[in-house]
């Protein structure tokens, strides 16, 4: 990879992507002989909002390649609560390790952290913005199961507001993928990933309900709707249902789909799913470490080369 | 005597900026671009409507003893991509400039997005991507059409 620093999902091509899989792969096939790889290294884990899992998905990562994480711990006791600027807190981190993992509520924090380190750094999640080791353990899952040429792929639910939609959908253009979304109307791709899409010449439909492509698919990719993002409930009543998928929903579908999900779920997907073939959602999750560390080896050994 | 002549001699600028061809209605946000708002004390004269072989009808300003910022001129260029800007010392135009779309424009738009890391206390400038029909910020990745660019305009 050429890249310093891993910002957005747009930024990698099909070369870039391949190579963290084929990494990725490889590590998977021999963990032990990783081990020890970056003794000594520190890695910044730099989370300004929770989220449990990345962050230690990243830690297990960093360890299993024998380096060490560091943590700036929760942001209700630190010196952000006392106003320091994002880029100033970043300009001291910078200093205490070899790479950084950003996780920041802000749309574009990731961007502009960029412009004021020189360590690699990694977006873990801005906002709504972007999610690139999702899309890359995504893309990991889904060859694995399906492939990533001459497939049919669906992406369901909040695509509005769902970072993990608007990385994993600009990834997918650098391969030969139908892409099919599907949504309530108020919850659309919002313009900026449409246009990157369209850009990009990416075969592309959107649907507001899962029956008109149900069939067509070899992956079928379920996010959370949240509740909340309706301002009436009622609104979110009738749309809910359309959404959630059971065992039973499935048998218009080709036995060989692949149903993911970025977890955590709450009620789209129902417990009798997990019991069928299709369920890779589990498998997906634990994909976030082999494919964190073949990201990491290379960004960390790129750095040590200089 | 053509239209140009008629307008500068209505309001001939000793030194200063013309800036002619604005398509119709973008005189307001010219202003706005410029931060003029006439509490400065500037020398400003504003034509809206006015009749023109090159354009239907097309805006012009004129403001004295003020030269335009490169950042200005570039927004110039994605809110009235026609528009020409004359620079006038003793009365005489002595040179015409043409405005080239730039690649990006920086500091002078606020992005829509009220999430985007540009929109909290950080020390950055905002920088739009320039597309061929509107900007996108180069943080967030949101889209300005060219109609919204006006609304924009951050003329703290
Ligand atoms: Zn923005």
């Amino acid at each position: 990879m050429r890249q310093d620093h891993l910002i957005s999902a747009t930024q990698l091509s099909r070369a870039d992507i391949e190579a963290v899989l084929d990494r990725a792969a490889e590590i998977d096939a021999d963990p032990s002989a990783w081990q020890g790889r970056h003794d000594g290294s520190i890695l910044g884990l730099c989370f300004f909002e929770p989220s449990t899992r990345t962050r230690m998905s990243f830690d297990t990562a960093m360890k299993r390649l024998g380096g060490r994480t560091i943590d700036m711990g929760a942001v209700e006791s630190s010196s952000v609560k006392k106003g320091e600027t994002l880029a100033d807190t970043m300009r001291v981190l910078e200093g205490y390790a070899d790479a950084l993992v950003l996780r920041h509520p802000s749309e574009g924090s990731a961007k502009m952290a960029t412009e004021f380190v020189d360590v690699p750094l990694v977006n873990a999640g801005d906002g709504a913005g972007q999610h690139p080791t999702q899309t890359l353990l995504d893309l990991y899952t889904m060859r694995q199961n399906a492939g990533l040429d001459d497939v049919t792929v669906g992406i369901m639910g909040d695509l509005k507001y769902g970072r993990t939609v608007h990385s994993l959908a600009s990834a997918l253009t650098n391969f030969d993928i139908r892409q099919h979304f599907i949504s309530p109307e108020s919850l659309r791709l919002p313009r900026s990933v449409r246009y990157d899409l369209h850009e990009s010449g990416a075969q592309v439909r959107e649907h507001t309900g899962l029956g008109e492509v149900l069939g067509e698919l070899d992956i079928l990719y379920v996010t959370r709707i949240q509740r909340e993002r309706f301002p009436d409930e009622n609104e979110y009543l009738k749309v809910a249902g359309e959404y959630q998928i059971s065992a039973e929903d499935l048998s218009a579908a080709k036995d060989s789909l692949t149903i993911m999900h970025p977890l955590p779920r709450v009620d789209e997907i129902a417990s009798d799913v997990d019991e069928t073939d299709h369920a890779k959602y589990f498998q997906q999750a634990h994909n976030g470490v082999p494919v964190r560390m073949a990201l990491l080896d290379m960004l960390l050994s790129e750095e040590e080369a200089q | 005597m053509s239209d140009t002549d008629r307008e500068l001699r209505v309001s001939k600028i000793r030194n200063g900026t013309v800036i002619d061809h604005l398509a119709a209605g973008q005189a307001l946000n010219v202003l706005a671009l410029l931060g003029i708002d006439g509490s400065g004390g500037e020398g400003v004269s504003v034509g809206m409507n006015v009749p023109s072989d090159k354009l239907a009808k097309k805006d012009i300003v004129k403001v004295e003893d003020r030269e335009l910022s490169q950042s200005e001129v570039d927004v110039l260029s994605v809110i009235s991509p026609e528009a020409t800007i004359n620079i006038v010392r003793e009365y005489e135009v002595i040179e015409k400039k043409r405005i080239e779309r730039p690649e990006y424009v920086e500091d002078v738009l606020s992005c829509p997005n009220r999430n985007c890391i540009t929109n909290a206390e950080e020390p950055i400038r905002t920088r739009f991507m320039v597309l061929d029909d509107g900007l996108r910020c180069d943080y967030c990745g949101e889209i300005v059409r060219e109609d919204e660019v006006p609304s924009r305009l951050d003329v703290s």
